[in-house]
């Protein structure tokens, strides 16, 4: 399908694939900052009109420009470093956290043909990064040199690991049931007749709900939201950043929810599938799907009050890892009886 | 069997979704926000804003420098100095609200046995620099000339009252 670039490639040479490589990084990480962008305002309104408020409306028609002012006020600012914080790991941390979230995208797929990379162990990539996302956590709250930023990131990073491990066991269940970790195929082993009845949803729907839950946590977001708990402290690991740094970690964060939407479609809800076997299967799908999951983590924060550290820990621990343990061998099981039928 | 029905609506987050019912619900509710500059809240006639000087129907100000307002000011924003005028009547020669110190309690307006000072549903006001929210005789004055038909509606409206 790409034959017409043949002419430019020749006429490019050896310099042809670091600026193919560059040129596919930019259209994967230009869209997903504006949607990042957008999410912020969406997260804005949708959180006011619950409250019966109307959200910002002022910067630009429906407040459309809010996300530009805010992006342009945080470049503004001063990035301070505190006197005796690690001045390398200090830069570096936010990096650290945004490095990987956008390097996820490589692997994800938008439609059958739309991939960056197709690679067969797609999923384990993509829990490789994403695990690699809690490095900026502790190394953030660590080169602070600040009490508050070092406990902030304990608890943050254990509850990002505690949550990671519910998630990769749903995770499991759904490659036992696609009998592969490539993200495309496990969209279209969810092909079929029926429609949305073909959607691993309906037979591993308590691991979509494991899986969901654990990937608020895994973002931090509300009501997993103890890293930041604007209502209660200041913040985590973050509380000596500002400007831009501390725009990057929030980057991070919403791109990951972003992510976490895109799996969960992905794996569950058979990404660009149509859910009717009348209407063609396409990438507007996906983008509904993907639209509803993140609307899922907006309507969440408007509505649960956060919770108690112990509280989450004992979720993360005691409900999520023995109810996906079981449903793991529960669908093994299942899987070896003529009633499997997807 | 009431902790197995419990631990079900638990496991089955019954309750989570109640909760996101409501939310969902109160998403299309109508919007109880005023856009301030262009809305507006109703006041009622006691409302209690910038500070004014009232002046008779002939132009005669009222206050006589009793300094009532001055001694019951809570927060010590009222400053009064007072001499005799020419014609041999007590008068004031500095009556100073420090704006930045007033409560806007009323009690100044309360205290008055002539009705001269009194506070107006003026709430949109600012100073630019230090010393714009230093009100001096001159522009208590200049207040009350300016809004002198809405504050004596304001002091008719609530004189059964009282």
């Amino acid at each position: 399908m790409m034959e017409w670039l043949e002419p430019i490639q020749k006429f490019l040479g050896p310099a042809w694939l670091p600026i193919w490589t560059l040129l596919k990084i930019v259209v994967i990480v230009l869209p997903l900052m504006g949607a990042v962008a957008y999410l912020t305002l969406a997260e804005r309104k949708v959180i006011g009109w619950m409250q019966i408020r109307i959200g910002p409306n002022r910067v630009g028609y429906f407040g459309l420009l809010q996300p530009l002012a805010d992006g342009l006020k945080l470049l503004m600012k001063e990035i301070i470093v505190p006197s005796g914080a690690n001045k390398f790991l200090f830069i570096i941390a936010p990096i650290l956290t945004l490095m990987p979230a956008l390097a996820v995208w490589a692997v994800v797929p938008f439609n059958a043909q739309l991939v960056v990379a197709n690679i067969n162990a797609g999923l384990l990539y993509i829990l490789a990064m994403a695990s690699l996302g809690v490095y900026g956590v502790i190394i953030a709250g660590w080169a602070s040199n600040s009490k508050y930023a070092f406990l902030g990131a304990l608890r943050s990073a254990a509850q990002i690991v505690s949550y990671e491990i519910a998630m990769g066991f749903a995770l499991v269940t759904v490659l036992m049931a696609a009998q592969s970790l490539n993200l495309g195929d496990i969209v279209r082993g969810q092909h079929g007749e029926h429609g949305l009845l073909n959607w691993y949803l309906i037979p591993l729907f308590p691991m979509f709900v494991v899986y969901f839950i654990s990937g608020v946590a895994e973002t931090n977001r509300a009501p997993f939201d103890v890293a930041e708990g604007e209502s209660e402290i200041v913040a985590g690991f973050h509380v000596e950043y500002s400007g831009m740094a501390f725009a990057l970690f929030f980057l991070g964060e919403y791109a990951n929810m972003i992510l976490v939407a895109f799996l969960a479609s992905i794996m569950f809800l058979g990404g660009w599938l149509s859910p009717v076997p009348f209407l063609p299967d396409s990438i507007v799908w996906m983008f509904a799907k993907v639209a509803f999951m993140l609307f899922l983590f907006l309507w969440f924060r408007a509505t649960f009050p956060r919770y108690r550290y112990d509280q989450l820990m004992r979720l993360g621990w005691k409900v999520f890892i023995p109810i996906s343990l079981l449903w793991v061998v529960l669908v093994g099981a299942w899987m070896q009886t003529p009633y499997w039928l997807w | 069997m009431e902790k197995i029905k419990e631990f079900f609506k638990t496991f089955l987050l019954v309750e989570l979704l109640k909760g996101m019912a409501l939310t969902g619900r109160y998403m299309f509710a109508r919007k109880i926000t005023v856009q301030f500059p262009e809305e507006k809240t109703p006041q009622g006639f006691r409302f209690r804003g910038l500070h004014a000087q009232r002046r008779y129907a002939n132009g005669e100000e009222r206050c006589i420098g009793c300094k009532l307002c001055e001694a019951v000011c809570p927060a010590l924003a009222i400053k009064i100095e007072v001499a005799e005028r020419e014609d041999g009547t007590r008068r004031t020669t500095q009556y100073d609200i420090d704006l930045t110190k007033c409560i806007f309690c009323g009690f100044c307006e309360e205290s008055c046995p002539v009705d001269a000072i009194v506070e107006t549903r003026i709430f949109e006001y600012h100073g630019e620099k230090r010393g714009d929210l230093y009100y001096t005789k001159p522009m208590l004055l200049a207040v009350g000339d300016k809004h002198e038909a809405q504050i004596a509606k304001d002091r008719a409206s609530d004189a059964k009252y009282r």
